[in-house]
């Protein structure tokens, strides 16, 4: 990293400051146009038929009654469908609109447009479908045996990845085992899944959409509209949260067709029961784990099975399981590690991209395991972390040598050094009841509460691996306007709440010393910009966009070193181009006068390798990210419910390009790992979701969300951007197993399935290993 | 059926609504304000919070034949035109937008606590805010923009 050639600008709202997002004022007000706020005159509603049965026949669609309701302009099914009737981000095996069977509850059988969105309710109510049910297959573990009915041509498999390093057989004198099970988490956006296709007159179309990656909807809507890609223009229309679930297409195909078969704009909205119908969740998971220690604490093996749950459709489920293998013993160096990591087809809802990846479940497995160790080797649960795990040097299990900081140990003391919270209550112990577990139900007045104390920490991949082709695309433009120099930066990157167009402009203010910059909205008529996941838009767009200022840097440079006397080196800094006496020697504006100096480049990080089928051994990843946590939290033992009294994070983000930003994700990412440990679960009964609304699903509140006192270490990367680290991530995956370890310190409970509920706090059994109070 | 309401302080008119519309469709489908967000449709998320004749409820829980005759005033309606409720800016400087999705709603709910509570507590703030859901944040820092506008408030000797 060579911060001295490219930052030495001080333009103000460059990187390392926190300027304004120039969304901010427009979100505030209510202004700021989401895809569910689309509007155009004559425009139809769409809605969706879906099936009511998790694994069934289609014997017969009749669609009559419904096209004859008043209003109703158009009713398509799988016959309509103009191209490819499948799709899907790594193996198109999904249907966009069922054909002969349906493979989940809630799978897209019809779709209606008409001219208010009730009416478009009715009418797919009305289309009748004859189904001849099916048995499903609702257990992964099920789904892997010999003699279970495939679900897909190729069998029930999606991916087995197999690491292999060290001894086969292994021995130590101090050895845990423990099976974990992961609930199914939904990644709960606020704003549903929406957008606006509009008919264009060169027979295709323009559709404005919230999405996380715009190139990849292009590929896959145009394949199923049997058109060219150019036909198919996306805009990326404001965003309402995304954390993994708009990676995969929902009503995107659906708005498209039926606009090019009515000939009029048509807008989708889900409502809040069909969102939880309408995306992937995170992979449910069944994890056996077995530890080797030496008895002063270090490892001397992991053995891991793990069994994700992917669903009807594959989604990223290949990509998951092999996060779930390469990263399943955590941060930790294991000489002998024996992974196998398994993703399965089911008649469950599909599984796919979630904050963390497959590292989350992951975590929750060895986490566990660490502390079940640290308490048979009598050992502190931190010290024994921080005796085996990773520093830049050490080798992961892939045989990957982690090539830059990973400060993992010192990440665990920061936390476990920072003051604890008071105690509740007065001098008296009188508390608050909105202080205690169970809050204004006014449930105790701190009788059987009991404090607890928990610490985890995780490791992330960051950006996209396994030799995947990870680019992104970014356009910059400077020239003059009303005398003053203006960059325009334009790429397709989608701006999901996290900041990005805050930080591509501080990145073009840094660059090239100007102060005013616009982001253009993203769109397909730029290069792709990858996907807004893998935590890798910092490191991957922000790139593009540092590597194309740079390139107009140059041009500019070049133009003044032709009108100034020779000499020395120059760099832009406000508004000037200025000479390394320090001396400004030209101004920007009067050396364009009317010439645009623009420059579009494609960036891409460091190249990954597959890895190794028989071994798993590869250099898969280009960038490791770490977080620790330790919670605090009061459990009443009576009624078994946990108040989360504190939850502290440390992360390591190589370089805050945006403070505020980077405290706000690791906040917000903390917050996820929170309802994952102690309360958000999508309840499948039969292959049917039995909870599907914000009454029954619950997301944590601001009275669920303890203070979070943040510690941002900054450890340059040298192989990325500024040395940043992802940062979105990693802290959905230490909070979980924190406050799960936390809830076990208080209790005694073994607490082997997250999310906890009451009763695994309450009736846990003594041969857990827990209190039986 | 038709529909008289004040949005803002002024008088609107909304034809040809079903009576099954709530009063959240009227204002973001009917009458071009779609500021107030739709994100559950069952009063669990707060993301539609308005004032209907200065009380904040979610407009999503309103039938529009409900809110006939009365006066409702809508995230839209905070600002100054350009200038920004004290409550609006302090959300954009304290870094509580993310996604912005349930934005509007806290801010009308936050707007409404510090109208009746000058100077809230934590857990005051948390206990009137618990009805609106924030998936980005944490809320950490919404905690942060109320307590900022609440002080620049007390400061100010308050706004309506």
């Amino acid at each position: 990293m060579t911060r001295s050639s490219t930052e030495r600008a001080d333009t103000t709202a460059g990187i390392g400051g926190s300027p304004i997002r120039p969304d901010g004022a427009l979100k505030v007000k209510g202004e700021f146009a989401y895809s569910s706020d689309l509007w155009a005159e004559d425009m139809l509603w769409g809605a969706t038929l879906r099936s009511p049965h998790p694994h069934a026949r289609i014997t017969a669609v009749r669609i009559g009654k419904a096209l004859a309701l008043p209003g109703v302009h158009a009713v398509l099914t799988h016959d309509d469908v103009p191209g490819r009737n499948r799709f899907g981000l790594e193996h198109a095996d999904q249907p966009v609109l069922a054909e002969d069977v349906v493979r989940y509850q809630g799978e897209p059988v019809a779709v209606v447009a008409a001219d208010h969105p009730e009416t478009a309710r009715r009418a797919a109510a009305l289309i009748e479908v004859d189904y001849d049910v099916l048995d499903p297959v609702t257990d992964p573990e099920t789904a892997l045996a010999d003699g279970t009915p495939a679900l897909h041509p190729d069998g029930n498999l999606v991916r087995h990845v197999r690491i292999r390093r060290g001894d086969p057989e292994p021995a130590a004198p101090v050895v845990v085992t423990g099976e974990y099970t992961v609930g199914m988490q939904d990644q709960a956006f606020l704003g549903p899944e929406s957008g606006m296709a509009v008919p264009a007159e060169d027979g295709g179309v323009d559709l404005y959409v919230a999405t996380q990656w715009l190139h990849v909807d292009q590929r896959q809507i145009a394949e199923s509209l049997g058109v060219p890609q150019e036909k198919v223009r996306i805009t990326l229309a404001g965003v309402g949260g995304a954390f993994g679930a708009r990676e995969d297409l929902s009503m995107q195909v659906h708005a498209c067709m039926l606009a090019m078969h009515t000939g009029k704009p048509v807008k989708f909205v889900y409502g809040r029961e069909e969102s939880f119908f309408g995306h992937v969740h995170r992979h449910p998971a069944v994890m056996r784990y077995e530890h080797g220690a030496t008895e002063d604490g270090r490892l001397v093996y992991v053995r891991a099975r793990i069994l994700l749950d992917g669903g009807a459709y594959a989604s990223t489920t290949s990509a998951v399981v092999g996060n779930a293998a390469t990263l399943g013993v955590g941060p930790y160096e294991v000489p002998n590690a024996h992974v196998d990591a398994f993703g399965l087809y089911t008649n469950n809802p599909p599984c796919g991209a979630m904050r963390g990846f497959g590292a989350v479940q992951a975590c929750f497995g060895y986490e566990s395991q660490m502390d079940k160790l640290a308490a048979a080797l009598g050992m502190d649960p931190v010290d024994l972390r921080v005796r085996n795990a990773v520093r830049e040097g050490s080798t992961m299990p892939t045989g990957q040598v982690i090539d830059s900081a990973a400060p993992v140990a010192e990440l665990l003391r920061l936390v476990r050094d920072k003051p604890m919270p008071a105690p509740v209550g007065d001098a008296e112990g009188v508390a608050d009841p909105r202080e205690l577990p169970g809050g204004v139900s006014n449930t105790t007045r701190g009788e059987g509460v009991r404090r607890g104390v928990g610490y985890g920490v995780g490791i992330k991949n960051v950006a996209f691996s396994e030799g995947f082709d990870d680019y992104s695309t970014a356009r910059v433009r400077l020239e003059v306007i009303g005398g003053e120099p203006v960059v325009s930066v334009h790429t397709a990157a989608a701006e999901v709440g996290q900041g990005l167009v805050t930080l591509q402009a501080q990145i073009a203010r840094t660059e090239l010393g100007v102060h005013q910059v616009t982001i253009l909205p993203a769109d397909t008529a730029v290069g792709s910009a990858g996907s807004s996941s893998a935590s890798r838009q910092s490191y991957v767009t922000g790139g593009a966009v540092k590597a194309a200022c740079e390139a107009v840097r140059a041009e500019v440079l070049a133009i003044a070193a032709d009108v100034l006397p020779a000499g020395g080196e120059l760099y832009l800094n406000g508004g000037k181009v200025i000479a390394s006496t320090g001396e400004a020697v030209a101004d920007v504006a009067a050396l364009l006068g009317d010439r645009v100096v623009e420059h579009t480049v494609e960036w891409r990080h460091r190249p990954t390798q597959p890895l190794d089928p028989a071994t798993g051994q590869g250099n898969a990843h280009v960038q490791y990210a770490f977080a620790a946590h330790r919670a605090v939290v009061d459990v009443d033992t009576e009624l078994g419910l946990v108040r989360v009294v504190e939850l502290a994070c440390a992360q390591d983000v190589g370089r805050a390009l945006n403070p505020q930003a980077v405290v706000g994700q690791i906040q917000g990412g903390s917050a996820q790992g929170l309802g994952l440990a102690v309360m958000e679960e999508i309840q499948v009964v039969g292959g049917k979701v039995v909870n599907p609304s914000f009454t029954d699903y619950l997301i944590p509140t601001i009275l669920d969300m303890p203070p979070m006192p943040i510690d941002v270490l900054e450890l340059a990367d040298p192989h990325a951007p500024y040395g940043l680290r992802g940062v979105g991530e990693p802290p959905t995956i230490s909070a979980t197993p924190a406050i799960v370890a936390a809830v076990r310190a208080a209790t005694g409970a073994a607490l082997t399935r997250i999310p906890i509920r009451p009763e695994h706090v309450v009736f846990t059994t003594v041969e857990d290993g827990g209190h039986s109070s | 059926m038709r529909v008289n309401i004040e949005v803002n302080g002024e008088q609107r008119v909304a034809d040809t609504v079903w009576e099954g519309e709530s009063l959240l469709y009227v204002l973001r489908e009917r009458l071009g304000l779609p500021g107030s967000k739709n994100a559950c449709e069952q009063g669990e998320c707060g993301s539609c919070t308005v004032y209907l004749d200065d009380v904040a409820v979610c407009a999503c829980l309103v039938a529009a034949g409900q809110a006939e005759g009365r006066s409702v005033r809508t995230v839209e309606g905070l600002a100054d035109g350009d200038r920004l409720d004290p409550m609006q800016q302090a959300f954009v400087e304290a870094g509580a937008v993310q996604c912005g999705f349930c934005t509007p709603g806290l801010i009308v709910a936050a707007h409404d606590l510090v109208r009746r509570n000058p100077r809230p507590s934590d857990l005051e703030i948390r206990e009137s805010l618990a009805g609106n859901l924030c998936r980005c944040t944490g809320y950490e820092k919404i905690l942060d923009a109320v307590r900022l506008a609440a002080e620049r408030m007390g400061a100010s000797g308050g706004t309506a």
